[in-house]
């Protein structure tokens, strides 16, 4: 069975467990299809096809300027944000194109959640940050229920035991590393299907890294979760898909590969492909 | 000799640079003093004409004949009532002005249009919008030469300044907020309650206390638009006859007995006065609102 409207998926949601959810849709949680977007008159990405997999890490990876961070910003509709960005093409979410008229971007957000470059709390106490999001989204949740919901989240971004005591303690008064484990939390909490991620690491130091890598594995099993990164290294690390992207000779990002991880970074099929990760170029 | 040592030119260099960098302060708190002196000159030319003839009577009277009894009553409320409602029209409607450009129609055309205008708007003579009011309000809409058409003309006049300070607050909260809370699920108005005007809103009330001090001195287009009265009763209603404190000023310093110019000094340093008090409540607010807003979920 498939779920062809947005009426129907948000039924689902009301109706169905997480489990019964990915018996209906399969295993493609997210699947691109021919997808290009333009900013003003440049072509950022074009002819973009890929699906992402249930409970699966999936990283995009490429030089600068290829088209990771749009292609990412587009399975959540961010690019609606930017002013002059237009977006043709198909983004399947649990079956339904979340840029058809009737979808509503901001339950698309809540249910695809993202995590940016540098860490960005918000100017509250850590408990306010992770309530956030449940807060906007309506959830009806007591005092306790919301605390359960913010610890749950917390737990799960592996940040729980540092500020397990100091809750209403501002939330910049953590390191770089415990802000972006923060941020992280403030998108579990609300309990998204998707979790993308674009460069979380590339402001922090190795042991925050790792620290991340470690609870992105941890949790994989209950999210679907693409990774954009700069650290190939990181990649192959975390991923159990690679998708390797790469400016054509106009400048327009395309996917040049796609696999899985292990598939990528010891036979890579192109020949790019294998120039980038060796080091060759980017 | 393997150590590198500097040539004399590059000596020579250093030490014109490190003379630049210790002549440019001086140079700089020179300019300062300018500007502080020319405050300080006028502000003991008024209290040196005009201190003595400071009492409650300046305060609590109504103008007169007799310049001992002669008092500013009627054009403080004048402008209390004038400035304040025109504060009440002016402050919501930048500050909404100032969401819709830069949350809701951001980078759009119509956006660059309406902010073009705004800015041009902000060079406009005061004294236009006076003759503009008069015409429009006054007489086309028949709101008569009263406080209702004046505090109309100081909101408009303050309007484009305050929004101007509204839109560039705005703009300040970093966007990284703003689309963290999207990111979440979060509506624009949800970010726009939650994310940018708590954050925006301490420097959106500092532009909104300089357009009502803005307003408070401004005395061509009130002039156009009340005449030059000379009442001896409070206001009653918004629809009443009024003068406001620049006019009072005005007519007190162009007659020619000596008497009455002292009294203008006098109602200077009252206005002054006033003016550093609500100053200082933009400051208090301000540095309230960046405590408590500002820092928690509200």
């Amino acid at each position: 069975m498939e779920i062809e409207s947005y009426n129907q998926l948000l039924k689902n949601y009301v109706e169905l467990s997480k489990e019964e959810m990915s018996d209906i849709t399969g295993p493609e949680v997210v699947k691109v299809e021919n997808l290009k977007v333009v900013y003003g008159d440049k072509t950022a990405i074009d002819g973009v096809n890929i699906s992402f997999k249930r409970n699966n890490i999936t990283a995009i990876i490429g030089p600068s300027g290829c088209g990771k961070s749009t292609l990412l910003r587009s399975i959540n509709r961010m690019n609606d944000l930017i002013p002059g960005a237009k977006v043709s093409g198909k983004v399947y979410f649990n079956g339904v194109d979340v840029y058809s008229r009737d979808v509503d971007p901001v339950f698309i957000r809540s249910k695809i959640g993202m995590v940016f470059q540098r860490p960005n709390p918000f100017p509250f106490s850590i408990f306010d940050n992770v309530a956030f999001g449940l807060r906007v989204n309506g959830f009806k949740l007591s005092k306790s229920e919301l605390y359960e919901k913010v610890k749950d989240a917390l737990v799960k971004a592996a940040l729980w035991d540092e500020v397990k005591d100091r809750l209403n303690k501002h939330a910049y008064s953590l390191s770089g590393g415990q802000q972006q484990r923060l941020c992280i939390a403030r998108a579990l909490a609300v309990d998204p299907e998707v979790l993308l991620l674009d460069e979380p690491t590339v402001s922090l130091d190795p042991i925050s890294t790792a620290r991340i890598e470690s609870l992105l594995r941890s949790i994989k099993d209950e999210y679907t979760i693409i990774i954009v990164t700069h650290n190939m290294l990181q990649a192959a690390r975390v991923s159990d898909y690679t998708a390797v992207m790469m400016p054509d000779e106009n400048m327009v990002g395309r996917i040049i590969e796609f696999g899985e991880t292990r598939q990528i970074f010891t036979n890579p099929r192109d020949k790019r492909t294998e120039d980038y990760i060796s080091g060759r170029i980017g | 000799m393997g150590h590198q040592v500097l040539t004399g030119f590059e000596r020579r260099y250093i030490r014109l640079r490190k003379t630049i960098d210790r002549l440019l302060p001086i140079i700089l708190s020179l300019a300062v003093f300018i500007a502080v002196a020319t405050v300080a000159s006028l502000l003991l030319i008024v209290i040196i004409t005009g201190g003595h003839r400071l009492s409650w009577n300046l305060i609590l009277n109504y103008p007169s004949a007799n310049p001992e009894e002669a008092g500013m009553r009627s054009a403080i409320m004048g402008s209390i009532f004038t400035v304040g409602l025109s504060a009440l029209i002016c402050i919501p409607l930048s500050i909404a002005t100032a969401i819709y450009l830069v949350e809701y129609s951001k980078g759009g055309r119509l956006s660059s249009i309406l902010s073009y205008n705004i800015a041009n708007l902000a060079g406009v003579p005061s004294i236009i919008f006076g003759v503009v009011a008069l015409g429009f309000l006054g007489y086309w809409l028949g709101m008569g030469r009263t406080i209702i058409t004046g505090a109309f003309t100081l909101a408009i006049l303050t309007l484009p300044l305050v929004t101007v300070t509204c839109v560039e607050a705005l703009k300040a909260v970093p966007d990284d907020l703003r689309l963290g809370a999207y990111a979440l699920g979060a509506t624009t108005l949800q970010v726009v309650r939650h994310i940018s005007l708590p954050r925006a809103l301490p420097m959106m009330l500092t532009g909104g206390i300089l357009g009502i001090s803005r307003a408070l001195g401004e005395a061509a287009p009130i002039l156009v638009v009340s005449g030059l009265l000379f009442i001896r009763e409070d206001p009653t209603s918004l629809f009443s006859k009024f003068t406001v404190m620049p006019l009072q000023l005005y007519n007190w310093i162009s007659r020619p007995q000596p008497a009455f110019v002292e009294l203008s000094s006098a109602g200077i340093i009252v206005l002054l006065l006033i003016l550093l008090a609500l100053n200082g409540v933009a400051i208090a607010l301000r540095q309230y609102l960046i405590r408590r807003i500002g820092q928690t979920w509200r």
